[in-house]
């Protein structure tokens, strides 16, 4: 864990419950600013619940979540703060249908940041360059394809100016050969030095992009480890066989 | 297999669709069996036998012009009934010399409706919402008049086709906004609110819409104070507004529940607020997804202002009874309600087909 900053996120002790159903068992996690943070784990095992706490998606019952020092409450001026200072990805992309990539782009940083639109659109053209798809700013959604919608969604997350950077499963609904250019923005913004916290299973980003890996299961941080113990010596028997389910196919 | 054996296939053509000339068509569709030409000559009789009559009826042995039903010919429609009295199918019983007023205000509306149908016009939300609230009162002074030296008319004295669209613009203007609000309210997580919007909304799409006038019209005035009076209009205004309310509730919550879980949370993650989600993320595709069915309340709202009738007011259909009830013209029930009826019909129609032009433009382009 080099060159570590200020803490941009802490968990400290937190624990969830759907119902009866004990989610997360008492997760402690420090991400430091500028930190890349992978969190892989077996299908179940709280790690996309863990994420969505940290903008709010999500509620907690018990412990503390702070982000860029303010805490994690039910209060909506603080969940708002919070949302301004947090991009998120999702799995399904979650584009706006109605409106083209570029209103898409542009609905929140004119409406939350109350930024004029010509600035706006100016800012999404820049962002939509950097994610490699100027050219498709008016088109809808649904006339993209499957990786050009997740570019969308980056560039849209991008676009409120967050400080950190939450990807839930980014890549999970792509088909195989799109895989990639999503990843190569997600690889970008990293050298860019944004704070990320990636829930993925793509395995060959972890190594080359992840400061650290936090392997997940029933709830609970099994292993935290850099790339290059987490994958040659995990210590944990958990994760030795699930990094052999997920690298031997 | 044997597929890749056969080596490369010439390229398929599409099927050459068929042409049928007018003999051949008939032959397939119409004549291809003994029964289906048995059917076709049935159905063609039944047909000579209602319309025939009816055209005669109708256009050749009917009477368009005259001061009563004497002028009218025993055999055919009395249509003199209709354009003799046209003025007060539409305006009821409007003086006639100020009916202008209502015309002006009509046209105003058109006028001040104009910028919502040019395509390059970003504000049009703000703007209609402007005129939802602007307008009403300009024309109710145009209307009802007694200032600015226009001579004070009545509501009692509002009647006809005029009074069938002002209650019917008044319900569906205050319709959709209030149902909006209420199908959000019931999808709160505020337990009063949502209890408060359940309740309304099933208690009022619980009950006939004629019992609500009744009660509107009969009760009401006995829970108000002595002297105090709300105007008849009125009172059947804000029955018939409540009750499209509620029926639109229903169809904007079907709307909202099928926009995905998804959409909320990419535009919650954003730092968008409730409201902003809501105006900018989920209202625009749940309404646009229910357009039929906020269509089908609009003409099924527009169709049930003929109950006013039965509190004593004179709408189209009122009129065309009340007309009929003239001893120069007793006796032409058939010409009037069909009159009526047909009026009823043109707008109807013409707010379907406006609905499928309007689903038309907003699905281009959005989806494959």
């Amino acid at each position: 864990m080099s060159g570590k900053g200020a803490p941009a996120i802490v968990m400290e002790a937190v624990h969830k419950w759907f119902g009866e159903f004990h989610v997360l068992k008492g997760i402690d996690l420090e991400v430091a600013e500028q930190q890349k943070v992978v969190i892989c784990g077996p299908s179940g095992s709280g790690k996309s619940t863990l994420i969505r706490c940290i903008n709010a998606l999500e509620d907690y019952q018990q412990g503390r979540i702070v982000v860029d020092g303010i805490e994690v409450t039910k209060d909506v001026k603080n969940v708002e703060a919070i949302r301004r200072e947090v991009g998120m990805v999702f799995q399904q992309f979650n584009l706006f249908p109605h409106l083209t990539v570029l209103e898409n782009l542009i609905l929140a940083p004119m409406h939350v940041r109350h930024m004029p639109r010509k600035e706006a659109e100016e800012l999404a053209m820049q962002l939509l360059e950097r994610v490699k798809i100027p050219e498709q700013a008016h088109k809808y959604p649904g006339q993209l394809s499957g990786g050009q919608q997740q570019r969308v969604a980056i560039a849209r997350a991008l676009c409120m100016k967050p400080k950190i950077m939450l990807f839930d499963e980014p890549t999970s609904a792509l088909d195989p050969e799109m895989i990639k250019e999503v990843l190569d923005v997600m690889v970008e913004l990293a050298e860019a030095g944004m704070t990320m916290v990636v829930v993925t299973h793509e395995m060959g980003f972890a190594k080359s992009v992840a400061d650290y890996i936090v392997f997940m299961d029933e709830g609970e941080i099994v292993e935290i480890a850099p790339p290059s113990t987490f994958f040659t010596s995990p210590k944990s028997e958990r994760t030795r066989l699930f990094l052999s389910q997920i690298l031997h196919h | 297999m044997a597929v890749a054996e056969r080596g490369r296939s010439p390229a398929l053509l599409p099927p050459v669709s068929e042409r049928l000339g007018p003999l051949a068509w008939l032959k397939r569709n119409l004549f291809s069996t003994w029964y289906n030409s048995l059917l076709t000559i049935l159905v063609g009789y039944l047909l000579y036998v209602v319309l025939v009559p009816f055209f005669e009826w109708a256009i050749l042995n009917a009477t368009f012009f005259g001061d009563s039903k004497e002028a009218c010919d025993f055999d055919g429609a009395c249509w003199a009934l209709i354009t003799s009295r046209l003025g007060q199918y539409l305006y009821g019983l409007y003086p006639v010399a100020e009916r202008w007023r209502v015309n002006a205000a009509f046209l105003l509306l058109i006028l001040a409706m104009v910028p919502l149908f040019l395509p390059r016009f970003r504000h049009r939300l703000l703007y209609a919402c402007g005129l939802v609230f602007l307008y009403p009162p300009v024309a109710y002074l145009f209307f009802a008049g007694g200032v600015f030296g226009l001579p004070f008319v009545e509501t009692a004295q509002w009647g006809g086709l005029f009074l069938t669209l002002v209650i019917a613009g008044v319900g569906i203007t205050a319709s959709l906004p209030i149902g909006v609000l209420l199908a959000l309210g019931r999808r709160s997580e505020m337990p009063v609110i949502r209890a408060l919007c359940v309740v309304f909304i099933e208690v009022i799409r619980g009950v006939p819409l004629v019992t609500i006038l009744f009660m509107a019209s009969v009760m009401l005035p006995l829970f108000l104070p002595p002297g105090v009076t709300i105007d008849k209009l009125l009172r059947a205004l804000i029955g018939v507004a409540l009750f499209a309310s509620a029926y639109m509730a229903e169809v904007v919550r079907g709307g909202l529940q099928g926009i995905p879980k998804g959409q909320y949370e990419a535009a919650m993650a954003l730092g968008l607020g409730y409201w902003q989600m809501m105006g900018y993320v989920v209202l625009p595709q749940a309404l646009r997804m229910v357009i039929p069915g906020i269509v089908n309340t609009f003409i099924g709202l527009f169709k049930d202002t003929a109950l006013v009738t039965i509190i004593g007011l004179y709408d189209l259909l009122g009129m065309s009874r009340f007309i009929i009830q003239d001893p120069k013209w007793l006796g032409l029930a058939a010409e009037s309600y069909l009159f009526a009826g047909f009026g009823f019909w043109v707008f109807c129609f013409a707010m379907s087909r406006y609905s499928m032009y309007v689903e038309k433009v907003l699905s281009a382009g959005e989806r494959r």
